[in-house]
């Protein structure tokens, strides 16, 4: 835990200088980020890491492979739920030890950017909670992948690999070319991080942004809840 | 004698990878694209501005693949340490010790992930892209310098691996700490050292040598002045820190494993 913290601010540390020294190259602006703000976006963004985990185990594929997953389709409970109120109970704790560490460490050691009125900060935790919900489907389907791939392996790889840069963890969403942007809005990939980032910073409109995540949250589920209905008609229960 | 097994090993290794095509390939696109990440970070980056601590875009791409490169060279044959944790608390390890092998070059060598090629390739890629655009007054000392900075980074970044992972000994889930270098020492070489905080640049920079692997080759290559004020000469000493981190990685892991105790049975 406490080195799961340690790799996340040394993360911090390093985008933090490299976002600054850009700022500085840009006179102190690059679109609507001055320094407090881009402190900000970088210490929630490596908080909400953790707590949306955008990195998640493969657990489920795992089951799929060796078989286990049988165990899980016959029990008397809707899949997909049960593991997202697992998922729900991780993050409740992961709020503490993931979420609140850097964003403490951001306000006590950077200029940070408070939000401007009170009603952002409750705004901000449903942002949150809704960008757990999209991270969660989103692990689901990669999941369930393994239902007709068998080795995910290598979908769960790509994801690792390009969901970093695309939903705003490395660099902010609105610093891409316009088009870029525009485009990345119209895909699920901010509402796992830039969303809760910008209710934060009051950046767009939060009403507009929470709809925006509301819509991929119920758009994802509802497509794992499909795949994973399809999926179990394929599985062959081997021996007895 | 050791040589050979080791030879087979490896040769072991890498047939048992090439036996499924398909799995490879993907994974050796998707390593190309891992390695791509971080240079759309720095496209992007340059869309909004000329410079970033004094460095034009080509000169931070130098920087970025030659970090690249030896990141890659070095997770080929070092990542593997990242499994130490599963040896130790398993306790395979014993089964190391046993062997009339160094414990260090068995897992080296046992597991080499022949995808990992992919990195090295994206790097390699953005590398002839920075260097063909950049300007070098090339010398045959310079070409020199270009083809051994990858190597000594690879040493060095091998050195930073087997002494972060040698953590794990006394902390066995120390993985993460040690991820805070390996992984944050490519970041942290991608990027112009003199954007960092001080305190940060003496860690990264310093203490685990990283200001060795792609900023001082890259400015003397460039024939650019140190902002912080070191000799020009500083980016032929490379090879000199490498072999120094070497040194220093093979002796911290011997003590390492002298306090190691086997779990048991």
């Amino acid at each position: 835990m406490l080195a799961g913290m340690t790799t996340n601010v040394v993360f911090g540390l390093l985008r933090v200088a490299v976002l600054a020294a850009a700022l500085r190259a840009a006179n102190g602006e690059i679109a609507d980020y001055d320094i407090a703000a881009t402190n900000t976006f970088v210490w929630i963004g490596q908080g909400l890491l953790g707590f949306v985990l955008l990195w998640g185990t493969n657990e489920l594929a795992e089951r799929v492979r060796s078989g286990d997953v049988v165990v899980d389709l016959y029990r008397p409970w809707h899949l997909q739920s049960a593991l997202l109120a697992q998922d729900a109970g991780r993050a409740g704790f992961a709020f503490l030890t993931r979420l609140a560490p850097p964003m403490v460490f951001g306000m006590a050691l950077f200029p940070f950017q408070f939000p401007a009125t009170a009603l952002q900060w409750p705004l901000f935790l449903l942002s949150a909670v809704l960008a757990l919900v999209v991270s969660f489907a989103f692990r689901f389907l990669i999941d369930v992948s393994a239902f007709w791939l068998l080795d995910n392996r290598g979908l769960y790889g790509f994801w690792n690999i390009t969901s970093g840069v695309l939903c705003g963890l490395t660099v902010p969403v609105a610093f891409f070319p316009d088009w870029a942007r525009d485009v990345l809005w119209l895909t699920p990939f901010p509402a796992l991080l830039q969303a809760p980032i910008d209710v934060f910073l009051g950046h767009g409109s939060a009403p507009g942004i929470l709809l925006y995540q509301v819509f991929w949250a119920a758009a994802m589920l509802g497509l794992g809840h499909l795949a994973l209905q399809r999926a179990v008609r394929r599985v062959v229960v081997q021996g007895g | 004698m050791a040589d050979l097994v080791y030879a087979r090993l490896v040769g072991a290794r890498l047939r048992s990878q090439l036996v499924y095509r398909a799995s490879f390939t993907i994974d050796f696109l998707t390593q190309i694209i891992a390695q791509c990440t971080e240079l759309v970070v720095i496209l992007v980056l340059f869309d909004r501005i000329d410079a970033l601590g004094g460095f034009t875009r080509d000169e931070v791409v130098l920087m970025y693949a030659f970090a690249g490169a030896a990141f890659g060279v070095a997770d080929l044959f070092a990542g593997q340490l990242d499994n130490l944790p599963t040896y130790i608390r398993t306790g395979s390890f014993d089964v190391l010790l046993m062997r009339p092998l160094g414990t260090l070059p068995q897992i080296m060598c046992t597991d080499i992930r022949l995808r990992r090629i992919g990195r090295i390739a994206g790097a390699l890629g953005a590398m002839g892209y920075a260097l063909a655009h950049v300007t070098v007054e090339w010398t045959p000392a310079k070409v020199v310098l270009a083809v051994l900075t990858p190597v000594a980074g690879a040493v060095i970044f091998s050195a930073v691996w087997v002494v972060a992972c040698s953590v794990c000994f006394w902390i066995v889930e120390g993985r993460e700490f040690a991820n805070a270098v390996t992984y944050g020492g490519n970041s942290f070489t991608s990027y112009p050292i003199n954007v960092y905080s001080r305190p940060l640049r003496w860690l990264m920079a310093f203490v685990v040598p990283g200001a060795f692997v792609a900023y001082y080759p890259s400015l003397t290559l460039l024939g650019k002045q140190d902002p912080l004020g070191f000799p020009g000469w500083t980016g032929w000493t490379s090879p000199l820190v490498a072999v120094l981190a070497a040194g220093v990685a093979g002796l911290v892991w011997r003590f390492a494993v002298r306090h190691y105790r086997g779990t048991g049975s």
